[in-house]
């Protein structure tokens, strides 16, 4: 039950908001009354919003119905048909009056754009045929903006603009051209122009194309003024001719200036009408062109002081005037004798505003500089030609900004040179210092100590790099047992070298060894190394080890050698097969690959050598 | 166009390299890179950074006080052009360029003053310590108890070869 009056309040307040906000034609000003009617037919907009309002009362009572028949529903399944049914034609109702919702949507967002006329304002009209001119004449005077193009209809609806005089503001509206047509035939766009001629009280701007370059002559121009004097009643009307530049007034055929001074009398009616003195008539036809902007102000001023004169003389005519007459006073001196006083202007100031007048004309601004020179986008000022500087030769002088990853601006002082002089004797006294104090008295290692702390380095650096490798191999390396010791790592000889490059005696040790051993095979090679004379061969030991080269440490036989177990016909053909195995080898390690299976490039790309920055400078190559 | 200092590292920060981040606080920082910037993210204090000039001044790495950079301040108000005085100040630019790059060299000399010292000094020391691996202490002893020198020696070598 609830939700079925929930859903009337929502749409009865819908369509409630709805019918009040669109305007009823009879209460608003006629102005606009009238517009809408021609704009959107004024019975089809009635039409529609009655259709709204009889949907919102169907859909009130088929709320009440229902309402009342859910009351005795006895089961839960009825109550809900019931609700369901309700909701329904709710719905249905809406639908139907779809279309003329979609219709007032229509109208709700062209009224908006609709340009906000104040009927009661100060306002000047502007009609006349198409293309005469009228918007020009319309962006000329105030700020609008509107479509200016050579052909006809371009202004469709009416524009509103606004522009001053005396201190007021005046509504300037702008008409679409008007055609010589009875009245029945007129179109929309029309019909606008008419009502707006109808119904505010304004003055007129009646607008005539002297030259015809609009393609109607002056003869049709004047039917149609004719034709459409009589909404000209009780309004100030002024005659404008435009585009003097085309063709001046005074060289208009005979024909065509009849019919301009026959606008003439009938604009003059309407000024004597007012009650205003006849004059020549000069007031009421004048001329102009939008093109060379001559005679576009004197236009402007006549149609406002027309009007406002009009208005003034409404309102005093008016019986509200006689209530704040009274309280209008205009002060002024009463004069104490007969003496003239006018104001008191200094000569020099005469002389200088004569002056001014005189130079005005031949000064030459900026602007019309640029437009010698090629426009805007050619020319580009010379910012500098104005600079107050000592010298005036250094006007256009680049200075620069910057030097040797120096600001300059950072340096630049008056006393700049004094400072750089004290700054280099300071610089010279240090530098006669830095003179005095040089004196190295540290004595420097002899070339044999530098040797011997050359050879300790090696030593140590040889067994750091051996323990590394042994450290990183130790789980997998395989402890040799002598007899397959083929390197020859635990010979005797190798402790007799080890011990004399030490500077010791091995024959000793050697012996000792010997005797210990289990006794082998006496190699010749052996005897023939084991020498007894020391010297000797602590000479030629120490020569050979002196000579080896920095891979191996100093206890390794020499590898071209004749060992006899290894299958070499004589020193000659080892060191040939050594020399081969290192040829074959040489070319596989150049390209760094592990062994002969090692064909596959598992990374084309290596991510590393591809990619990272450099902690300073440029990556232009990888 | 001016050539700004990086917040963090005090290198130059060139016109159209780097980024400036400007904080809620109004205060502007400028890096010259993406790596200052980066660290700069991270929070760190470039006085602890030891790449970053303002690490080197702070340690004494580089000089700190001189009258060279008196020279250069950033002044507010502007001087009224006047060739003379920029024909001037160009010439003294490069003056103090030279003056100050001659007393940075003798900073670093100054610095680095003690250092043939230090070597030789420890280069003795290590000659007297650790002539053992090339020179064995009993050399050239030639007794009956050299048998067992010699075994010992032969023992601290070999120890001394594993040890090593």
């Amino acid at each position: 039950m609830r939700k079925v009056k929930f859903t009337q309040t929502n749409f009865h307040e819908k369509l409630s908001t709805i019918i009040e906000e669109f305007p009823r034609l009879d209460d608003i000003h006629p102005f606009y009354g009238d517009l809408l009617h021609v704009l959107y037919n004024k019975d089809h907009y009635k039409l529609a919003l009655g259709q709204i309002n009889t949907a919102r009362n169907l859909i009130g009572k088929i709320a009440k119905d229902y309402v009342k028949l859910l009351k005795y529903g006895d089961s839960l399944y009825r109550c809900k048909a019931l609700k369901v049914a309700a909701l329904g034609r709710m719905c249905t109702v809406t639908k139907r009056i779809g279309p003329s919702l979609a219709y007032l949507d229509q109208i709700r967002q062209h009224m908006a754009r609709l340009p906000s006329i104040d009927p009661n304002t100060r306002t000047i009209l502007i009609c006349g045929y198409p293309n005469v001119g009228k918007s020009s004449f319309i962006n000329k005077i105030t700020r609008a903006d509107v479509d200016v193009q050579p052909y006809a209809f371009t202004t469709k609806s009416l524009f509103v603009g606004h522009t001053d005089y005396k201190y007021l503001r005046y509504q300037v509206i702008d008409t679409p051209g008007i055609l010589d047509r009875p009245f029945e035939d007129r179109n929309i766009i029309e019909m606008c122009s008419i009502t707006a001629l109808a119904h505010l009280r304004a003055a007129v701007l009646f607008f005539l194309d002297i030259s015809g370059s609009c393609g109607y002559t002056i003869a049709q121009q004047s039917a149609l003024f004719h034709s459409i004097k009589s909404l000209f009643m009780n309004k100030p009307l002024i005659i404008v001719c435009n585009k003097t530049d085309l063709q001046s007034l005074e060289g208009i055929s005979e024909d065509d200036k009849k019919l301009v001074e026959e606008m003439k009398s009938e604009a003059m009616k309407t000024l004597i009408g007012q009650g205003g003195e006849a004059k020549d008539g000069a007031e009421v036809l004048l001329t102009m062109s939008t093109l060379t902007e001559e005679g576009v102000i004197a236009v402007k001023n006549a149609a406002c002081e027309r009007l406002l004169d009009q208005r003034v003389e409404v309102k005093m005519k008016s019986k509200k005037i006689n209530d704040c007459l009274n309280r209008f006073h205009v002060a002024l001196p009463k004069p104490r004798d007969q003496k003239e006083r006018p104001p008191c202007i200094p000569q020099a100031i005469l002389e200088a505003k004569a002056k001014e007048a005189a130079t005005i004309e031949k000064r030459k601004l900026e602007k019309d500089l640029e437009e010698e020179n090629g426009g805007a986008g050619v020319y580009s000022a010379s910012l500098k030609k104005h600079y107050l500087l000592a010298n005036d030769e250094w006007k256009e002088d680049n200075m620069p900004e910057i030097l040797d990853g120096h600001n300059v601006y950072d340096f630049v002082d008056p006393d700049i040179l004094q400072r750089l002089e004290e700054l280099e004797k300071e610089e010279g006294l240090l530098q006669e210092q830095e003179d005095d104090e040089e004196d190295m008295d540290v004595e420097d290692l002899t070339p044999e100590q530098q040797k011997e702390l050359a050879e300790i380095r090696k030593k140590k650096s040889i067994l750091i790099r051996e323990h590394r490798i042994k450290k990183s191999t130790a789980e997998s390396r395989p402890i040799v047992p002598r007899k397959f010791d083929k390197d020859k790592m635990f010979t005797s000889e190798r402790m007799g070298r080890q011990l004399s490059s030490l500077g010791l005696d091995p024959s000793k040790a050697i012996e000792r060894v010997r005797s210990k051993s289990r006794g082998r095979k006496r190699e010749r090679s052996a005897d023939h190394d084991m020498d007894v004379d020391n010297d000797g061969s602590n000479k030629k030991l120490r020569a050979r080890s002196l000579s080896r080269s920095m891979s191996r440490s100093r206890s390794r036989p020499p590898t071209h050698e004749l060992v006899p177990g290894e299958g070499f016909k004589d020193s000659a053909q080892k060191i040939k097969a050594f020399k081969l195995g290192k040829k074959s080898v040489e070319k596989r390690n150049k390209d760094a690959r592990k062994g002969e299976g090692d064909r596959v490039i598992p990374n084309l790309k290596p991510k590393h050598l591809y990619s990272g920055k450099r902690s300073n400078g440029k990556t232009t190559r990888r | 166009m001016r050539l700004e200092k990086c917040w963090f590292c005090s290198s130059t920060v060139y016109p159209g390299h780097g980024i400036q981040f400007v904080r809620n606080d109004a205060k502007i920082f400028r890096f010259c890179r993406s790596k200052c910037h980066k660290n700069f993210k991270m929070k760190r204090n470039p006085r602890k950074v030891k790449w970053t000039k303002a690490y080197r001044r702070l340690h004494g790495k580089d000089m700190t006080q001189d009258a060279t950079f008196e020279f250069e301040r950033k002044r507010n108000r502007p001087e009224r052009y006047d060739r003379n005085l920029t024909e001037n100040t160009l010439k003294a630019i490069k003056t103090i360029d030279k003056v100050r790059f001659r007393r940075e060299e003798t900073h670093h000399k100054k610095r680095m003053s003690g250092k043939l010292a230090k070597e030789t000094k420890e280069a003795r020391k290590e000659l007297d310590q650790q002539i053992n691996l090339i020179k064995a202490p009993g050399a050239m002893v030639k007794d009956t108890s050299s048998a067992k020198v010699t075994v010992k020696v032969q023992h601290e070598s070999d120890e001394n070869r594993m040890e090593e």
